[in-house]
């Protein structure tokens, strides 16, 4: 009787689960992208950037991810001068806020990266881009993947807030079926287990890739 | 491109000024309420995690992995949608007939047990960071294990995780939000229900995140006071 429930509905619900990737891939992307500039913005010898990039993160971490997605929800039909749908304004909305998350875990990779190797690598005539692509950040990700790897279960996690805006993702589509069903004890108890296995198996696949990586990082 | 008609008078015109300090109130005293309950639930699984005993580790392991892994908006709809009937029926009643701020309640314990996963990983951490010779020398001396914690090593690891317990909490204030989407008015909840009425979502939704803000801002200002007062020596600090 209890699976039943699932079991009907389980393609319908399953369904949703594309969206849910779909939020997450690109928010990932997005957010990595722009926090990467936000990053190295922080660490820029030049004020004003320095400056605007920090307010940009810290007003952004200061902030509840929901009222974020409320809040383009409400203007981005207003400056565009029609509405753009869930869908867009959610994607801004997770990108601008995951970016301010990844700018610091950007910056901190960066930082933990020897003063040494960026001298030796200006010293051997690179410009500032060339050292931050070819010295800099390639260093710096590998000093910075357990922590994107638990921002990213956070970031998975948090797309089910697309929810308050009527997107279609996996929590919108258990939570559809339970007012039509009202069986809500298996039904959550479902969509705990289905983010539970995917939050969980990534993290131990993460901590399993750093104890092979082990040693060499530092 | 900008036709909208800016009205600001939303955020302090009557009734709709006094619902919005109305929802500050609620986001405050939920978010303290789960606080204080997170704290107590995340100090007794950490020192559970550090047990000799395998069973306690395995379930203190077990408790963190659970409600860390599992959206607290997913956790939010259990305790408000799912629990109550998995209560006997007399309680379920009592539950909806009595309790006029059930989705307050279920909310309030939703985000203390989810924020416990966190706190408890927090004061882990900081127990880890408690030399070893602190717990030997405290056993040596002849205290049981209880008063080893209570005496000795739980306020030195108290003081090593002030830091993270107010990013935590901060965490905390934040998530607070979530609870809107079972019909909790505080801040956030509140912006959205005046739209509701006024259309004008978007002066409200950016007062709130001034609300968020400013109050974030305050919290890191007390707190880098207190952290100054509260280092223990010799420690290494952070950098200014």
């Amino acid at each position: 009787m209890a699976d039943h429930v699932i079991l009907k509905n389980l393609q319908f619900m399953l369904g949703g689960l594309a969206l849910t990737f779909e939020l997450a891939v690109i928010a990932l992307a997005g957010g990595l992208l722009w926090g990467t500039i936000l990053g190295m913005g922080r660490l820029s010898s030049i004020r004003w950037i320095y400056l605007a990039t920090s307010i940009y993160v810290h007003f952004f971490r200061s902030q509840p991810l929901i009222l974020v997605i409320f809040w383009f929800y409400f203007l981005v039909p207003i400056l565009v001068g029609k509405p753009l749908g869930a869908f867009a304004s959610a994607i801004i909305a997770f990108v601008l806020f995951e970016a301010a998350y990844f700018a610091e875990i950007v910056r901190g990779g960066v930082q933990s990266v020897p003063g040494g190797q960026v001298l030796a690598a200006r010293a051997s005539g690179l410009s500032y881009f060339q050292v931050q692509r070819h010295v800099v950040l390639p260093q710096a990700l590998r000093n910075m993947v357990p922590a994107l790897a638990t921002q990213s279960v956070v970031l998975f996690q948090d797309t089910s807030l697309a929810y308050v805006i009527g997107l279609r993702e996996f929590l919108r589509r258990v939570n559809l079926v339970d007012s039509r069903e009202v069986r809500s004890v298996e039904l959550y108890l479902f969509a705990a287990a289905v983010y539970f296995i995917f939050c969980f198996g990534w993290s131990l696949a993460n901590r399993r890739l750093e104890r092979n990586r082990g040693g060499n990082s530092c | 491109m900008l036709n909208y008609d800016f009205d600001w008078s939303v955020l302090w015109r009557e009734p709709y000024g006094r619902m919005f300090v109305d929802g500050i109130r609620t986001t405050v005293c939920l978010s303290l309420a789960s606080w204080t309950i997170a704290v107590l639930i995340g100090l007794f699984i950490a020192v559970c995690r550090m047990a000799p005993s395998r069973t306690a580790r395995l379930l203190g392991t077990a408790y963190v992995e659970i409600f860390r892994n599992v959206p607290l908006l997913v956790q939010i709809f259990f305790w408000y949608f799912a629990v109550p009937s998995l209560l006997p029926r007399d309680m379920e009643l009592w539950l909806y007939r009595r309790v006029t701020n059930l989705a307050a309640c279920a909310g309030a314990v939703s985000l203390a047990v989810y924020t416990a996963s966190r706190v408890a990983e927090v004061f882990r951490s900081g127990l880890l960071a408690v030399p070893q010779g602190q717990y030997r020398a405290a056993f040596s001396t002849g205290l049981s294990r209880a008063a080893a914690y209570r005496h000795v090593i739980l306020p030195y690891a108290f003081r090593i995780s002030l830091p993270l317990l107010t990013t935590e909490f901060l965490t905390c204030f934040k998530n607070s939000a979530l609870t809107m989407t079972i019909g909790v008015m505080e801040a956030t909840g509140m912006a959205n229900y005046i739209d509701s009425f006024t259309f004008h979502g978007l002066e409200t939704t950016t007062a709130a995140s001034f609300v968020y803000l400013g109050t974030s801002a305050a919290v890191i200002l007390a707190m880098t006071c207190i952290e100054k007062k509260m280092r223990i020596p010799g420690m290494i600090r952070r950098k200014a």
